[in-house]
């Protein structure tokens, strides 16, 4: 039984045919009383969860990378794959020779980003953290400031500018167009689209788990029907949450992908 | 456009989800293009895989991006 069966339960009860409507989950079941306080900061389970995954992942790989030998150990082999499919798979072919030098903050993003992700289905806590606007935002804020640092760094100020708006290669016409559309595009939107793709996944995803749950859970009932469809829609909770095992893994790939692949095209010459 | 605001009035229920319905049909073709397009590509050249791929999910990413907008507006606009 998942929290959100439980929540269910603790709303009254609701069952199909005792009278009351289907208690439909809302945006409420991903905002949470704070636990405690830290001097004027107020600890939630989001916030919580967040610094558990942050030192679960910290102690994976000081386990697998703190005493690295040639010969790898089994943790440290782990670690390795990790490491190689973000290098090969993620910023080599995005950034080309140079990527390499990024590989650690693409590391840190991914698996960062994944286990909050994953969160949603180690028991009791069931929420992926990154549901929370907060938490995306705040990765892409991070990686948004490398992005504009790079492209101003690696083409002065002019050329940065014209890194962002002005692509090569076009009739002279369209620059009158394209230009402000693409400065709009690489500097406002693309940071606010990583956030709201993350977020809105992640956020679609658990409440789709949670219409589900409570839907088997609201539909247990004396009659052939009702427990027929309860059961139907217990499984597919069970399918969603499968579903949501690939997506967590995705949209962690393709936000540190888009990171890449926008890091690549700062530090591309101009032609 | 007079049309629309009437029929405001006489829907009943969650607009919302009209509205996210609407909203899901262009990123549906644009995510179906992507993926159909990938995987023809990647049966005419499998050498070409892991570019293709790669490259496949920037642009469902992309187009996602707008499906996921619809999906997050009637919370930020109730």
């Amino acid at each position: 039984m998942s929290a959100d069966v439980v929540l269910a339960s603790e709303g009254g009860g609701c069952h199909l045919f005792s009278g009351c409507g289907f208690p439909a989950p809302g945006a409420e079941i991903f905002i949470f009383d704070p636990m405690f306080h830290i001097g004027p900061f107020e600890v939630t389970k989001p916030a919580l969860v967040a610094a558990a995954t942050a030192a679960i992942v910290i102690a994976f790989f000081w386990a697998a990378f703190s005493n690295a030998k040639l010969v790898p150990s089994r943790i440290q082999g782990l670690g390795e794959m990790g490491y190689l499919f973000v290098r090969d798979q993620i910023a080599r072919p995005m950034i080309g020779k140079e990527g390499d030098r990024f590989v650690p903050y693409f590391m840190t993003l991914f698996f960062f980003i994944w286990m909050l992700n994953f969160m949603a289905f180690i028991p009791l806590i069931q929420l992926p953290v990154t549901s929370r606007v907060a938490f995306p935002a705040l990765f892409a804020i991070v990686s948004w400031a490398i992005y504009m640092t790079l492209t101003f760094k690696r083409n002065g100020l002019v050329g940065g500018f014209r890194n962002l708006a002005v692509p090569s290669g076009l009739p002279g016409w369209v620059y009158i167009l394209l230009t402000p559309i693409e400065l709009l595009s690489n500097v406002i939107i693309r940071p606010f689209t990583l956030t709201i793709r993350l977020f809105a996944n992640m956020f679609a995803g658990h409440m789709l788990i949670a219409v589900f749950s409570i839907g088997a859970w609201y539909l247990v009932s004396p009659s052939i029907i009702g427990m027929a469809s309860a059961t139907a829609s217990f499984t597919m909770a069970i399918v969603m949450s499968a579903f949501e095992l690939i997506i967590q893994f995705l949209q962690a790939y393709i936000f540190t992908m888009l990171v890449a692949s926008y890091i690549g095209q700062a530090l591309e010459e101009a032609h | 456009m007079s049309a629309i605001l009437a029929a405001t009035d006489s829907v009943s229920g969650s607009l919302g989800a009209v509205g996210y319905g609407l909203a899901a049909i262009g990123p549906g073709i644009g995510v179906g293009l992507i993926f159909g397009n990938g995987v023809q590509a990647m049966a005419r050249q499998p050498e070409m895989t892991n570019v293709i791929r790669t490259n496949m999910f920037i642009g469902f990413a992309l187009t996602e991006a707008l499906a996921l907008l619809g999906f997050v507006v009637p919370f930020v606009f109730p």
